[in-house]
């Protein structure tokens, strides 16, 4: 029952838009739909032609110039970047050259002044060396002047307190010292030289 | 006829605006129409003509594809619930502009050898011009544009006709009373769903037809058919 009045409604529905198109084949144009419909389009290509698609055009020109204008101002300071970079490693290589070189160098000086210390110590040590034998020996030809004048007086006294007698006369008591002492050397020169000879003699 | 100045006014107006002030860093309009000539331009002028042909054609198929779409969608939009592409003036219109597109692709590229070309086929044994060149006299020259139209026609009078079927069948039902109101439901929710699926068809058609159109051109820029 109602599957029919539903039927019978939908029938009458599809009747009613049918007939509304029935009036007219709805493939045959008309000639106003046609020409209208065609103005429509004219209107619509020459505002997409002359007004919308250059904008846009435009715009992704602008567009385009826009990111490649950046891209190269970035290649840019790339360039830049690395130009420094290098710059600043070349500076930085010759820095260390140039520390190379200068500690070799202090390193020369220093083995070269140490150098030259050293031989100044070593002849102001021999310098110093001489002085003090030169002063020794000095002092010994003293000692031994003094010592020869003193040994004579002090063997004269004796000498003299031995025999009772005076030998202060001064001529005659140098004499007898100096003749002494020159014996003695010459003895003690013969004893130095023969002495390996005495030696053999006494045995 | 009126429907359609509402569409073209709807257009002009949308892209005036969206094109008015166009910066390289889009707002949210802009973006969403560039969005939409970027459909046109990009997914398909470019890809199917390369960018030199795409952009000679691309005035042509950007109107056709905007024009159709906002014809087709006025079918589901309240008030105007006919779409501007049910009638068969406008897509006839637009077909005969593809036809005429596409042979002066053709003719402007190859002339003299276009239509040799096209009706035949060169690498085909000489016999079989005899089936060949007909066939490819039909297809070519008498079939696409009829197709084009017929096929955006009656997707859009069928739609329309459904949503006029189920939308009568509801008020229909509710005026009937008692019972049938549960009929009524049924038929409103179906309504909603076609509307929602006519949206569907309405982009997908417009679509279509400008894709369509462009093959078309293609083929007859082809060196070889």
């Amino acid at each position: 029952m109602s599957f029919s009045l539903a039927a019978s409604a939908a029938d009458a529905v599809v009747r009613a838009a049918a007939e509304g198109d029935a009036t007219h084949n709805p493939v045959l144009p008309e000639t106003p739909d046609l020409i209208w419909g065609a103005v429509c389009f004219l209107v619509l290509l020459i505002f997409f032609w002359r007004a919308v698609l250059p904008r846009v055009k435009k715009l992704l020109d602008e567009r385009g110039e826009a990111i490649e204008g950046n891209i190269e101002k970035a290649d840019v300071a790339q360039r830049e970047a690395e130009a420094v970079l290098a710059q600043y490693t070349a500076q930085l290589a010759d820095a260390r050259v140039e520390a190379g070189t200068i500690r070799e160098q202090a390193r020369h000086d220093g083995q070269r002044i140490l150098a030259e210390l050293k031989d100044q110590a070593n002849t102001e040590a021999a310098r110093i060396a001489a002085n003090a034998q030169a002063q020794i020996e000095a002092e010994r030809q003293a000692a031994v002047v003094s010592l020869r004048s003193e040994v004579g007086t002090l063997a004269i006294d004796l000498a003299s307190g031995v025999i009772g007698e005076s030998l202060t006369d001064d001529r005659r008591s140098a004499a007898i010292v100096d003749r002494f002492l020159a014996d003695l050397e010459a003895s003690e020169n013969a004893a130095g030289s023969t002495a390996p000879a005495s030696g053999a003699v006494s045995s | 006829m009126l429907i359609r100045f509402i569409a073209v006014l709807a257009i002009i107006l949308i892209f005036w605006l969206g094109t008015r002030k166009m910066k390289v860093v889009p707002g949210r309009f802009q973006s969403l129409v560039e969005m939409g000539l970027d459909l046109v331009r990009v997914s398909i002028a470019e890809d199917l003509l390369g960018k030199k042909d795409g952009r000679r054609f691309l005035p042509i198929l950007t109107t056709m594809f905007f024009m159709v779409l906002f014809m087709n969608l006025t079918g589901i939009i309240p008030l105007l619930n006919i779409a501007g592409t049910s009638v068969i003036g406008v897509p006839l219109v637009l077909a005969v502009v593809a036809y005429v597109m596409f042979i002066y692709a053709g003719v402007r590229k190859h002339p003299g050898s276009f239509f040799r070309n096209s009706l035949f086929p060169p690498g085909v044994p000489w016999p079989l011009y005899i089936i060949v060149a007909p066939i490819e006299l039909v297809s070519t020259f008498v079939l696409r544009p009829i197709t084009l139209t017929l096929r955006l026609l009656m997707n859009m009078i069928v739609g329309h006709l459904l949503l006029v079927l189920f939308f009568s069948a509801t008020s229909f039902f509710l005026l009937l009373g008692n019972g049938f109101s549960l009929f009524a439901v049924g038929t409103l929710a179906f309504g909603f769903a076609f509307t929602l699926f006519e949206i569907l068809v309405a982009v997908l058609q417009a679509y279509v037809f400008t894709l369509l159109t462009t093959v078309y051109i293609q083929l007859a820029l082809a060196d070889e058919h």
